[in-house]
């Protein structure tokens, strides 16, 4: 039985050989992914000497948490994961609830000025006034320096809401009609009945607000300059790429981790929230850009 | 004989008025998001005249006085502006050689995997780079490919060769820029061409193996012809962007030992508007990549349209 099965999903299985190169360049690739971010992790947690003899490769030696102890001992690296957890949570509810509520009253085919709204919206896909307009209007709106300087300019995404008013329509109107029948406004149903058919596309698209927002550097390095208010990017900018990193090491007496090891330690915690999320969340990504592809 | 008009319009706009009434919840959803757009993308839109106007902070956008096309007989004397403008294109179209067939051989190859559990673990592997923020992506190259202390280069020593000039030199640092730009977005690129191979028609290949096809006849015969309309959409749309360009990707993991190639129109616009603060300038750039970008994509559509009588949106 095995046998068979085997011989109709694979009905050329003699040919192994062409199996066999292809797991192995899949394997390659694969581990050409994670092997940078092997090092960095072995890096952050290897001993300082081993380091400097350029002996750590993807395993760390001599582990040692020096680097990490640094890291979260220090104030501007835990405000800054502070206030980019704060800014992603904030940015995540207004942009979806400014979403919803553009695409909703859109799925009405009814809704007199419907297209206009429509065009209203795409035009925004096509053409954008740039980077200094944009600066300049933050400025004029006196929101440089502030949080909303990060929430208000990309508060919508045009893609998205797009996204989700296709989800909308599918939903089959027969629902929202026998409820408008029994009374319900169009409020109530867009809460009881749109919303919670659609808690998929939902989360999806959350994932994606929350997603860019955390990875979002360009706005912060724009419209921020006071260094409380930096985003977790920046901040890492700050120290890895512009190496500003010894500044962690000032009034630390005691044994100092290497440069090396407090960069690689600096990008783990940067990055270890979106790799603890990632492997739970993965499918919902792919769904997204499924529905995303289909829509384009 | 002008009687019939009458109740028309009035019925008209009675109706639009009920309409109003009837809909007022919908539209009350519609304000904010509206105010939005017109604050946020429509503001900055108003705001490219200032690209013809002698714009000062303290007279505002509106009462600067015009300078015409001044601005831009300037910006056409910038050698930076060229620099930034043949780098841009030059940068985008490397990639496009290079990072667009990637996927595509990536996906085939997926496709051809039999057991779930490894495929399934080699994705989620593979698109785990598109989720990793620039800067972290540049922290990582800065430490890997460093000349002295990098551990790529520490092999490559230990090889008994020269190091590699990863970042530093204005050639390697192009075929390093490329290479990150594979590294990040090959596996995730691949989601729409796997999509796309579901839809071939399996008896297809059963009709092959009649024929006596091998898998590597099959996959040429059958599966890339299978996602061939797929691969031009996409390479359409590619070319329809070649005039845009990131900010993040080049400002990280640029230095100033290799301004010269590296200096790409959304770098350069950031050092001279914000930087420098001639916003005049700067924004003039910006309007004038922006045409040329909207040049690119009306082209990519049209042919878009004459290939595959569908346009790109």
């Amino acid at each position: 039985m095995a046998n068979q099965e085997n011989a109709t999903s694979r009905p050329d299985g003699r040919n192994r050989t062409v199996d066999v190169v292809i797991i192995i360049v899949i394997t390659a690739a694969s581990l050409l992914c994670l092997m940078p971010m092997l090092h960095i992790l072995a890096l952050s947690m290897s001993g300082n000497s081993a380091i400097m003899a350029g002996k750590v490769t993807l395993l760390p030696i001599d582990i040692d948490f020096t680097a990490y102890r640094t890291v979260f001992g220090n104030m501007q690296m835990i405000r800054s994961l502070g206030f980019t957890i704060l800014l992603v949570s904030i940015f995540t509810v207004i942009s979806m609830t400014m979403t919803i509520m553009a695409a909703y009253p859109l799925t009405k085919r009814h809704l007199k000025g419907r297209d206009v709204f429509l065009f209203i919206i795409v035009i925004t896909m096509f053409f954008s006034g740039g980077m200094i307009p944009e600066y300049l209007l933050v400025r004029n709106l006196h929101l440089l320096d502030s949080i909303w300087a990060l929430i208000l300019p990309g508060a919508i995404n045009a893609f998205y809401l797009l996204i989700i008013k296709t989800f909308f329509t599918s939903i089959p109107v027969e629902l929202e009609e026998s409820a408008r029948i029994d009374g319900a406004s169009q409020y109530r149903v867009l809460f009881s009945v749109v919303l919670p058919l659609s808690l998929p596309v939902l989360a999806t698209l959350s994932l994606f607000y929350a997603v860019g927002r955390w990875n979002g550097f360009m706005d912060a390095l724009l419209y921020i300059t006071n260094s409380n208010l930096y985003p977790l990017q920046l901040r890492l900018y700050e120290m890895v790429v512009n190496s500003q990193v010894n500044s962690m090491l000032e009034g630390l007496s005691s044994v100092a981790p290497v440069p090396e090891s407090l960069k690689a330690a600096s990008i783990m915690f940067a990055t270890l929230p979106i790799l603890l999320v990632y492997p739970w969340l993965q499918r919902y990504f792919v769904s997204g850009m499924m529905i995303g592809a289909v829509k384009g | 004989m002008a009687i019939p008009a009458r109740p028309r319009t009035r019925g008209a706009s009675r109706w639009q008025v009920k309409s109003l009434v009837r809909d007022w919840q919908l539209y009350s959803l519609l304000v904010l998001p509206m105010i939005y757009f017109l604050i946020f993308k429509y503001g900055p839109m108003f705001g490219v005249v200032i690209a013809f106007k002698d714009y000062n902070i303290f007279q505002g956008i509106l009462a600067s006085p015009w300078v015409g096309f001044d601005t831009f007989r300037e910006v056409f004397q910038m050698d930076g502006f060229y620099r930034a403008l043949r780098n841009t294109m030059l940068l985008n179209l490397l990639d496009l050689l290079i990072s667009f067939p990637m996927p595509i051989i990536l996906a085939i190859l997926l496709n051809e995997l039999r057991v779930k559990w490894f495929k399934k673990g080699a994705q989620m592997v593979l698109y785990l780079p598109h989720f990793i923020s620039w800067i972290i992506i540049g922290g990582m190259a800065i430490q890997l490919l460093a000349t002295n202390t990098g551990i790529v280069n520490n092999v490559i020593k230990s090889l008994g060769l020269q190091a590699v000039p990863f970042l530093t030199e204005p050639l390697y640092w192009v075929t390093t820029y490329l290479g990150i730009g594979v590294w990040q977005s090959a596996g995730w690129g691949t989601i729409i061409y796997l999509a796309a191979l579901t839809g071939i028609n399996r008896d297809l290949y059963e009709a092959a193996e009649v024929d006596g096809a091998n898998r590597l006849r099959k996959m040429w015969h059958i599966t890339l012809p299978g996602i061939k309309p797929t691969i031009i959409i996409l390479l359409i749309i590619n070319i329809g962007h070649m005039a845009n360009i990131g900010f993040d990707r080049p400002f990280v993991l640029s230095n100033p030992l290799v301004t010269n190639v590296s200096e790409v129109i959304s770098t350069y616009v950031y050092k001279i508007g914000i930087q420098s603060a001639r916003y005049t300038i700067a924004t003039a750039i910006g309007l004038f990549q922006a045409v040329v970008g909207l040049i690119f994509l009306l082209s990519a559509d049209y042919i878009s349209r004459k290939v595959n009588d569908q346009g790109i949106w």
